[in-house]
């Protein structure tokens, strides 16, 4: 690449493809840290007395981590300027699932062996088994259309729509967590407030836009102002 | 040192014992932390001697003991109970003690005591958490349920004095009722004509009852009560009624609804 062409900013503001793919490749391999250290702690005896519970509640403890990691990826990009993160985010999304299907997975396995009527009645009777549990459901069709070719065949817009559920979704996981714990509720206090603020960002971003889009057909065609709950919008011309 | 040898007490289950690690690793004393790890970790900062419990209330004789006293006062016993937690975990423990009414005996309960309220320690420049439940923790048992035979308190486990996050220096033991009943590090047993307020309760009266019996057909209203898992196991255990005392004790409950009673 010669200097005329290198992006003035530089830094980490844009990466070169090859960039990219090592930035994906570590990032791959980070995300396999946890499930790792889980590995190694059962090999070494070092699950605690409760072994089943400490795996139930790490792989909780991720699926969650990594659904408010992959919310974070917008507002990080429109607040950095690093619009390469957007390309992690597929990858992000699919570790909250591949965590998520651990921990479903730890409780039907591990902790209920395959005991169907016992999980029916948990999933039936128990709300935050049941929230949990629908919580995961409606991870599998965000996760199965994530490839570029679900993608196209859905189009970009029907797409979108379809994955805005991660909205609800990681509201139900916080719900999930809030709801079993016996009296400490400050995990799920700290994790609520995370999110609370990754959803009120996009919430804010949203209504500036809808602002500056009112403001501007104030500015070509609507004569005494637009008006939000009868109050005139102020117009910041650019 | 505890004085030894342990009576046997033929109170005791067969069964095989929790390791001792689990035992005194996996603890839940919420002034010291909520993850089950934080209470070994935090507990060794309190201090369990000098250690005075009052024995007051409705009584002839209220009296202050130390805890050397207390020690000493019955011949101690070692006593291999089941222990069933709510959350649905169960250990087997050796516990060492003495039973509860060989201590109400020596202040002479009055006949109008009906109930028997329980002190933990609260110290908060030890117990620094957040406010999770009112402290001090307070549990309470019938007269009739604390002088039961099977009432226990304990002053070691393993044949060792407690460790702090057991309880130290004395805890009640009831080993029908689910774990939290069992008071830690107790300073203060009132007895009184009141049923007493009791720390869960408080934080959760339709979780909590005042009974809290063991019971495999009264779940919790957030996860079932019907089957356990032994710390150890793999798989889960049904649980049984009145955690496998139903012989001894079943009778103290005769013609009470154990579904509102829970």
């Amino acid at each position: 690449m010669n200097t005329a062409t290198q992006p003035r900013h530089g830094g980490l503001r844009m990466l070169s493809p090859t960039h990219i793919r090592i930035v994906k490749s570590v990032l791959f391999i980070v995300c396999l840290v946890p499930l790792s250290l889980l590995v190694a702690r059962f090999f070494h005896d070092d699950l605690g007395a409760n072994p089943i519970e400490t795996i139930t509640h790490a792989t909780g403890d991720w699926t969650l981590r990594f659904l408010l990691i992959t919310l974070a990826v917008t507002p990080l990009r429109r607040l950095t300027g690093w619009h390469w993160l957007i390309r992690l985010r597929r990858m992000l999304g699919l570790y909250a699932f591949f965590y998520a299907t651990l921990h479903f997975l730890t409780y039907v396995v591990l902790d209920q062996f395959f005991d169907g009527w016992a999980i029916v009645l948990d999933v039936l009777k128990r709300p935050y088994i049941t929230v949990g549990f629908a919580a995961f459901v409606l991870l599998i069709p965000l996760a199965v259309t994530s490839t570029n070719r679900m993608i196209k065949r859905l189009g970009g817009k029907r797409w979108q729509a379809l994955h805005r559920s991660v909205y609800a979704i990681a509201i139900l996981g916080v719900v999930h967590y809030w709801w079993l714990v016996k009296a400490d509720l400050t995990e799920p206090i700290l994790y609520g407030l995370i999110l609370a603020g990754l959803l009120g960002v996009r919430a804010h971003w949203r209504n500036e836009e809808r602002k500056r889009q009112l403001g501007g057909a104030y500015a070509t065609r609507a004569p005494g102002g637009p008006k939000i709950d009868g109050r005139i919008i102020p117009i910041h011309p650019k | 040192q505890l004085p030894g040898p342990f009576l046997k007490s033929p109170l005791s289950t067969m069964e095989a014992l929790t390791p001792r690690k689990d035992a005194t690793s996996y603890n839940n004393f919420y002034e010291f932390g909520t993850d089950k790890s934080d209470p070994a970790e935090n507990a060794g900062v309190m201090k369990t001697r000098p250690w005075t419990v009052t024995v007051d209330g409705l009584v002839g004789k209220p009296r202050t003991f130390d805890i050397d006293e207390i020690i000493k006062l019955a011949p101690l016993e070692e006593r291999i109970y089941r222990l069933r937690c709510v959350e649905a975990w169960s250990m087997v423990i050796p516990w060492v003690g003495f039973p509860l009414s060989a201590l109400l005996k020596q202040v002479d309960p009055l006949g109008s005591a009906k109930y028997v309220e329980f002190t933990s320690l609260y110290d908060p420049k030890i117990m620094t958490r957040l406010p999770i439940l009112h402290w001090p923790y307070t549990e309470g048992l019938r007269l009739d349920e604390a002088m039961h035979p099977l009432t226990l308190m304990a002053v070691g486990l393993y044949g060792d004095e407690l460790p702090n996050q057991n309880g130290a220096p004395l805890r009640l033991v009831v080993p029908w009722k689910y774990g939290f009943k069992s008071a830690k590090s107790i300073v203060r047993i009132r007895l009184t004509d009141k049923q007493p307020h009791t720390a869960w309760n408080d934080a959760a009266p339709n979780e909590y009852g005042f009974y809290s019996n063991v019971n495999p057909k009264v779940d919790h209203p957030r996860w079932s009560q019907a089957k356990e898992r032994r710390i150890g196991d793999f798989f889960k255990r049904p649980t049984l009624p009145f955690n496998g005392y139903a012989d001894q004790v079943a009778s103290l409950y005769a013609g009470m609804d154990l579904r509102a009673n829970f």
